[in-house]
């Protein structure tokens, strides 16, 4: 079984504004395995980028802890070690932003390279020229600016810069919502080819379920600064249990008939969701959940396991968990 | 197959003088809209969706943009060539328009419900007392599923979410009593649970109100999900149109066929990358059609001359020579 390089522990990140407090992470745990995909997905304003900026350091968690092959990295980066920061790299959404525009694409790239001190004064040349090879663009590229290229030749760029220090673990903020279909399908490819031969793990954010099914192993949903389910990728679109994750799922609109056999049919999205300041009491989709029971807007229920690798956080399922261990339990007894 | 025609735009050219040429945006567009029916108009950023609607509109900014040719029938009337002032009447009664951005197209600065009274004004023509005027505007907002209508005309912008922002451009644009609606990507902006709600109402109501639509958009599922009838475009030119339950199973244009695998489905087969390349620039576009130095199954005449659209039968039409015949 591989290692788990990333555990995160009952990490929670608040913010105070002058509204409020602002529980954008609030109280989450998952792991991610050596060379797997955990995919990330949730709704905007659901936590999910706050979850990867934490993880990267950006911000100092309010409490919680998230560990690095072991080591804890629950600080902000400047307070990390450099060696672990080479570890550790990330893709924005926006490359339009994220890439200076005032700098060569070698510039761009070498910049990593120096702050880490592995850019060699005889090669820096042929170091930027690796990169570039790496993600398929031409070697001229180096001399551009971010102005003369295209958006999915930004965004491979910034995959490059994000690959310079040779990382281990990646984290992939939205990649590629910004572009149109047919360049995101080549982004992705190039992903997912770097992942085999570099050996590397991402954790992929999105808001895209259909894209999700694609490049994640394990998925897990966000709602409202909480995980509401995780489980591996084919368990997820084959059985979705949570409430929330049937909405999200009959949601998405799909293009053949194949895939509308897949989406639950019964639960038709309602309801928006709720201020992140006023989380509402108990469970917080209650207000939008179909099947709601009383105690959904008094508990906030706990996390059970439904199947291998398969969590669910629903009061449905506790209940439905409680009396499946019931029944066994009755028999047993009996004997 | 179609229903009477409502919009007909017919070999539409439209180009925008910048600084060192022009560029030759759309070239000859073909588009048409039955009354009563909900059309798609389908394509990747930059292939002209917007440009085209807007030129129905009369809202291409001039200049820089150029109409250089091409006629927009609707009802009878020639809309490049009516009198700009008199296309007050058509923007009020005929056409409106819900744009993709509903933070950028309502006015910060007043309420909800000045502005959509406003616009039911606008659109009535007639003076009628204030009151007779909030009522239409608190029905428009029913209309629309808004709970608590009467609040809402007092709210600003700011204090509702995206998708009521966008549910208040529906309003507005069905309280004119238009007949045509063209939705601009009404909902890029909002998350897929709120797009479905948003989608279902818009699909109730102008089928309620028998409305012709065109929805533009960039997702082939919207397309595949709402509408009846689909236009593929792609740089300037109209590729594929086909009812949409055909083109699904039998898309022609190599574009088409591209674009259907670069989908990431919930089956997960993975994803394939369909179509090569990039977009051509518009100020040099290639010669013929404008997809062949993409195109994997090109033949000699596509880099010479601009394919016509051709009718493979049941209504489906491709502009591409592998279907000559």
């Amino acid at each position: 079984m591989a290692e788990k390089i990333v555990i995160v522990k009952d990490l929670k990140k608040h913010f105070l504004t002058s509204r409020g407090t602002v529980k954008a992470v609030d109280g989450i745990s998952f792991s991610i395995k050596e060379a797997e995909t955990l995919g990330l997905v949730g709704e905007s304003g659901s936590g999910k980028s706050t979850v990867a900026y934490t993880v990267m350091g950006m911000y100092r968690p309010t409490a919680g802890q998230i560990l690095f092959r072991g080591k804890d990295i629950s600080k902000e980066a400047r307070k990390r070690p450099k060696s672990l920061k080479k570890q550790i790299q990330i893709v924005f959404q926006d490359p339009g932003s994220s890439l200076n525009p005032r700098r060569s694409i070698k510039q761009i790239l070498e910049l990593p390279l120096k702050v880490h001190g592995l850019l060699t004064k005889k090669s820096g040349t042929q170091q930027v020229e690796r990169l570039l090879e790496m993600v398929e663009l031409p070697l001229d590229y180096m001399y551009k600016y971010t102005e003369a290229i295209g958006g999915g030749e930004k965004q491979m760029v910034a995959i490059a810069r994000a690959l310079a220090t040779d990382p281990s673990f990646v984290v992939l903020d939205e990649p590629t919502s910004a572009l149109d279909v047919s360049v995101q399908a080549k982004i992705i490819k190039l992903l997912l080819q770097l992942q085999r031969e570099l050996h590397l793990t991402y954790l992929f954010i999105t808001h895209d379920l259909s894209l999700m099914r694609n490049v994640a192993t394990r998925v897990a949903i966000m709602y409202l600064g909480k995980i509401c389910e995780v489980a591996s990728a084919a368990e997820f679109f084959q059985n979705p249990v949570h409430p929330y994750t049937r909405m999200l799922l009959s949601s998405i609109p799909v293009v053949s008939e194949a895939e509308e056999a897949l989406k639950p049919k019964k639960i038709l999205s309602r309801g928006e969701i709720p201020s992140p300041v006023d989380i509402p009491p108990g469970c917080s989709f209650h207000m939008r959940c179909p099947e709601k029971r009383d105690n959904c807007s008094r508990e906030d229920p706990e996390m059970v396991t439904v199947g291998e690798g398969h969590t669910v956080r629903c009061h449905l399922e506790s209940q439905n968990a409680d009396s499946h261990v019931r029944s066994i339990r009755i028999p047993t007894g009996g004997i | 197959m179609m229903s009477e025609p409502l919009l007909t735009i017919k070999n539409l050219h439209v180009g925008f003088d910048i600084y060192g040429g022009h560029l030759k945006v759309l070239d000859g567009v073909n588009f048409t809209a039955g009354k009563g029916e909900k059309v798609g108009l389908v394509g990747e950023t930059g292939c002209g969706k917007t440009t085209t609607m807007k030129a129905v509109m009369r809202i291409l900014p001039i200049p820089p943009a150029r109409v250089r040719d091409g006629e927009i029938g609707y009802k009878g009337k020639d809309l490049l060539r009516v009198n700009l002032k008199r296309t007050r009447g058509v923007k009020g009664k005929g056409i409106s328009m819900i744009f993709q951005d509903p933070t950028a197209a309502l006015n910060p600065v007043f309420t909800v419900g000045r502005q959509l009274m406003d616009v039911v004004k606008y659109s009535t023509g007639d003076d009628r007392s204030g009151d007779k005027i909030r009522d239409r505007a608190i029905s428009a907002l029913k209309d629309v599923a808004m709970p608590d209508p009467e609040r809402i005309l007092s709210n600003y912008p700011i204090q509702l979410s995206g998708g009521m922002r966008q549910r208040i451009c529906i309003a507005m644009a069905l309280v004119t009593g238009s007949e045509l609606l063209i939705a601009d990507e009404p909902t890029t902006s909002l998350d897929v649970t709120i797009q479905d709600q948003v989608l279902r109402l818009l699909g109730n109501l102008v089928e309620e109100k028998g409305n012709s639509t065109v929805l533009i958009t960039h997702s082939l599922g919207i397309v595949r999900e709402w509408t009846d009838r689909v236009y593929v475009m792609y740089a300037g030119n109209m590729v594929e149109a086909s009812p949409t339950k055909e083109l699904f199973s039998k898309p022609l244009h190599p574009y088409t066929q591209g674009l259907m695998k670069a989908v990431p489905k919930l089956t997960g087969e993975g994803i394939a990358e369909g179509v090569t390349g990039r977009i051509p620039n518009y100020l040099t576009p290639p010669p013929g059609c404008r997809f062949h130095p993409r195109c994997p199954h090109v033949i000699p005449i596509c880099e010479q001359e601009r394919p016509p659209f051709f009718d493979v039968g049941d209504a489906h039409q491709v502009a591409c020579y592998l279907y000559k015949e």
